[in-house]
């Protein structure tokens, strides 16, 4: 699987649209986690345990439309964009869509 | 009074750990933008972006960083946002947030030879606490499309 932020796949033809795709994911602090990030949060600084967890949600995102991209057959993915929404208090949705498409090697 | 002490310290306490900090990280962040300069380049806003060259590998690569302020921050700000203006100190900290985050995706991707259509995107996480001027912690989430050219 293929996964760009452009529009094409340099080298590459798109053969067919195959729709947009969609991953999103929802997560909450981890209480624990949350008492040294409160802390941090005071002296300032990175909170690392949230670094984690975003990187989490965000992988967890690609992979859920990675998913629904293979179920449409598509062998890429173009266009990748994330948004973000916090929800309540301490959870964030973190939300990849993009465009599944079907591509083959450009002849010559 | 006691209250009144409790809290002058606090407040020293925290600028003096929020400064420290901040100025270790401006530090670390000038160091590894020295190191990453021209490698891998990256380009904002390519949409269409094609290349004559014979591409090897192509991928989307990310990069995260959540960055706290400090109590005193959230204090001064408080204050100023009374009177309005630039609330400089917690512009430090969305400023310090995006190129951590940048440094992390290139940092990702340093055998690549260019980064197309880099976007930011941010998160304030405790958006629901503004009004009770707890410091702000900003997430951002850097990602764009890396691209290595097969050696001719």
């Amino acid at each position: 699987m293929i996964i760009t932020t452009i529009e094409t796949i340099p080298g590459m033809r798109v053969k067919e649209h195959c729709g947009i795709v969609s991953g999103s994911t929802v997560r909450a602090k981890n209480m624990f986690l949350d008492f040294g990030a409160g802390l941090k949060n005071t002296i300032g600084g990175e909170l690392k345990s949230y670094t984690h967890l975003l990187s989490e949600a965000r992988e967890e995102a690609v992979k859920r439309m990675i998913e629904q991209a293979r179920k449409l057959r598509a062998n890429a993915i173009v266009n990748v964009r994330f948004a973000t929404s916090s929800i309540t208090a301490g959870a964030a949705e973190v939300y990849a869509y993009g465009t599944a498409v079907e591509v083959e090697k450009a002849e010559g | 009074m006691l209250d009144l002490i409790i809290i002058i310290t606090f407040l020293a306490i925290t600028y003096l750990t929020g400064r420290y900090i901040e100025k270790n990280h401006y530090k670390k962040i000038k160091q590894r933008e020295i190191a990453l300069i021209r490698k891998p380049i990256i380009s904002f806003g390519a949409k269409r972006w094609t290349t004559e060259r014979k591409i090897k590998d192509i991928k989307m690569v990310t990069g995260e960083a959540v960055i706290a302020g400090d109590y005193f921050k959230a204090f001064t700000a408080g204050i100023k946002q009374k009177f309005g203006g630039n609330l400089s100190t917690y512009e430090s900290v969305i400023d310090r947030a995006r190129r951590e985050a940048l440094i992390r995706m290139r940092e990702k991707a340093t055998k690549a030879d260019i980064i197309v259509n880099v976007r930011l995107e941010s998160i304030l996480l405790n958006q629901a606490y503004i009004q009770y001027n707890i410091p702000p912690q900003c997430a951002i989430i850097a990602y764009g499309t890396a691209v290595t050219y097969e050696n001719e």
